[in-house]
């Protein structure tokens, strides 16, 4: 049984940079409980001896040349920014 | 044309091919079927008519080229793929502005094959769902009974071609999301091996278990539109350098199923299945001996630690993924936020839905310093038991054959208040993207109590698609063929 409160929850949301009000903390410490607790099935298992498997993949990895190209001009790049100034990308300040 | 959303593919195809009617007029029909439908199940974000109709204007005066198998055809795509110049907002607020510079590498085969996207289907939010109810735009109904869900997370893509508003469409298939919609609309629907579609232009999940794949009203015209879609792809590291087979040729090579081993595995035919589904889904294994297979009983007894070890990784994954909606390049921004980290807080907090949320901090948790053990990596050891024991099933037998979900589509808000009861209902479907098998879905009847679609599923061997085609196709043959979609029935 994997306890969870909305406080744990919080610093969770801090480190995925998102931010819930406390009636939804609440609930996410809820749910969030009830699905780890089902996760937890995976203890019935033994695999200490078992390699894991991230990736389905099964080809060697393809490795291609470290060339410079220009795939894409400025203006494609900047089309969907929030704010941009026509050369770059424009942010509040950092701090 | 008056039976327009009645067509196949290869019906279409073959009007076009033979210029009984121009690109033009297919792609009208195809315009004109929306229109008659979407009021009632709200299955498309975007609707591109002119620039349809303008690419149809343009195929007409060109004609059909060498190689365009899909020349003048009318398709539908999931609006997870990015399509250039058109919308691509993946069912999320988040990018609900976003307009793409590029075609995803499916797309663009699409196109040069010449077929015509006319239109982007309505998903769950980032493909997180299991009943299309996790959109943040609306809420898709299915064509069988507009009281349920069509699926999800492709539910706009199954409920457009159910609804005949085109011939096929294209989805994705993370956990379940191309064939479990499939199922429940009555189409059938392929999810690919892993590596066999390009992932390039897809917007990402869950990046080791995400593939692309077709969803139409036959097993012939899936693997037509996969024979377009398939192939290596040297943008996308994880496509896979293997030859892609003629599948529609390889159809035409089998007539019953003499020869085939058809597994039967114990963990899907058993407790928890609606009394219809298992009626349903026996009277199919029933044919598929009657056509000459050989049933084998199989064994997967880590089959019930899929769900777990599936929710574990593509949390895991798509928190990782979701880490580039910052509001700085692209997608929504909290535009009041003074400095950078309130600005990354408050973009992703009013872009992301309820259920992407959680399903970031279940990742960011799962993935964090003390835990990352006792979860992610667990997960993926249990990942390799379940994968090793599928591929030793498909040694002792050709293919595997299972319901593709325990009832069939359920009710709108049955399940939308408790997550966990949501993620349950992919027991059928989940496996097989650990293992990154193929799996075909196809519809084999109504059931006795609903009167809603029921879908049956085959698994393959890795990129053997074609044994899964060619044995979809002839059961298919022997099945009677569903009626028009009931909900729609009034409409000709």
């Amino acid at each position: 049984m994997t306890k969870m409160d909305p406080k744990d929850v919080a610093a969770i949301a801090e480190l995925a940079r998102l931010e819930c009000d406390d009636a939804t903390l609440q609930t996410f410490a809820r749910q969030l409980e009830d699905i780890l607790t089902y996760m937890d099935t995976l203890n019935q298992l033994d695999t200490s001896e078992v390699q894991p498997l991230y990736s389905p993949v099964r080809h060697e990895t393809a490795f291609r040349g470290d060339e410079v190209r220009q795939e894409y001009s400025r203006e494609e790049l900047l089309s969907n920014a929030p704010e941009a100034d026509g050369r770059y990308f424009i942010v509040p300040k950092v701090f | 044309m008056t039976d327009w959303h009645t067509q196949t593919l290869t019906g279409v195809r073959d009007l076009l091919a033979r210029r009984d009617i121009g690109a033009r007029e297919a792609v009208q029909a195809s315009l004109d079927r929306i229109q008659a439908t979407e009021d009632r199940i709200s299955s498309l974000l975007h609707v591109d008519a002119e620039q349809a109709l303008n690419r149809a204007r343009k195929l007409d005066e060109l004609g059909p080229g060498q190689n365009q198998p899909l020349w003048g055809v009318p398709l539908v795509v999931k609006d997870v793929f990015t399509t250039k110049g058109t919308p691509s907002t993946c069912g999320s607020k988040m990018l609900q502005s976003f307009v793409p510079f590029y075609d995803a590498e499916v797309i663009r085969r699409l196109k040069e094959a010449g077929a015509v996207i006319v239109a982007k289907s309505n998903m769950d939010e980032f493909a997180m769902g299991s009943s299309t109810e996790n959109s943040a735009f609306q809420m898709t109904r299915n064509p069988w009974d507009l009281s349920r869900v069509p699926g999800g997370s492709s539910g706009g893509s199954a409920a457009s071609t159910a609804a005949g508003q085109t011939p096929a469409s294209l989805g994705t298939d993370t956990g379940g999301s191309i064939r479990q919609p499939a199922g429940f609309c009555g189409l059938a629907g392929l999810k690919p091996t892993y590596g066999r579609v390009s992932r390039f232009g897809l917007v990402a999940y869950g990046s080791s278990l995400d593939q692309a794949g077709p969803m139409a009203r036959t097993v012939r015209d899936v693997a037509q539109v996969l024979e377009v879609i398939a192939g290596h792809d040297p943008k996308d590291s994880t496509s896979a350098p293997v030859q892609v087979p003629a599948y529609t040729r390889a159809l035409d090579h089998r007539e019953d199923l003499r020869g085939l081993r058809v597994g039967v595995p114990a963990e899907y035919w058993g407790e928890g299945i609606d009394p219809e589904v298992m009626e349903a889904c026996e009277q199919a294994l029933d044919r598929i001996r009657d056509l000459g297979a050989q049933t084998v009983p199989i064994s997967l007894p880590h089959t019930k630690f899929a769900i777990a070890a599936y929710y574990i990784i593509v949390m895991a994954e798509a928190s990782s993924n979701l880490a580039r909606y910052d509001g700085v390049r692209y997608g929504l921004r909290d535009s009041a936020a003074k400095e950078l980290k309130d600005m990354y807080t408050g973009s992703r907090s009013q872009g992301f839905g309820p259920e992407v949320q959680r399903r970031i901090l279940l990742g960011t948790y799962v993935l964090s310093a003390g835990y990352y053990d006792a979860y992610y990596k667990k997960a993926a050891q249990v990942r390799r038991l379940i994968t090793e024991e599928y591929e030793q099933a498909l040694t002792e037998c050709d293919l595997l054959c299972a319901p593709i979900a325990p009832t069939a589509a359920f009710a709108l808000g049955e399940k939308s208040s408790d997550p966990l009861q949501m993620y349950l209902t992919d027991v059928f479907t989940n496996p097989l993207n650990l293992t990154g098998l193929p799996g075909l879905c196809l519809p084999v009847g109504q059931g006795s109590r609903t009167k809603m679609p029921i879908g049956l599923q085959l698994f393959g061997r890795a990129f053997e698609e074609q044994t899964i085609l060619q044995a979809g196709h002839v059961l298919e043959q022997a099945l009677p063929p569903l009626p028009q979609p009931s909900a729609l029935a009034d409409l000709t």
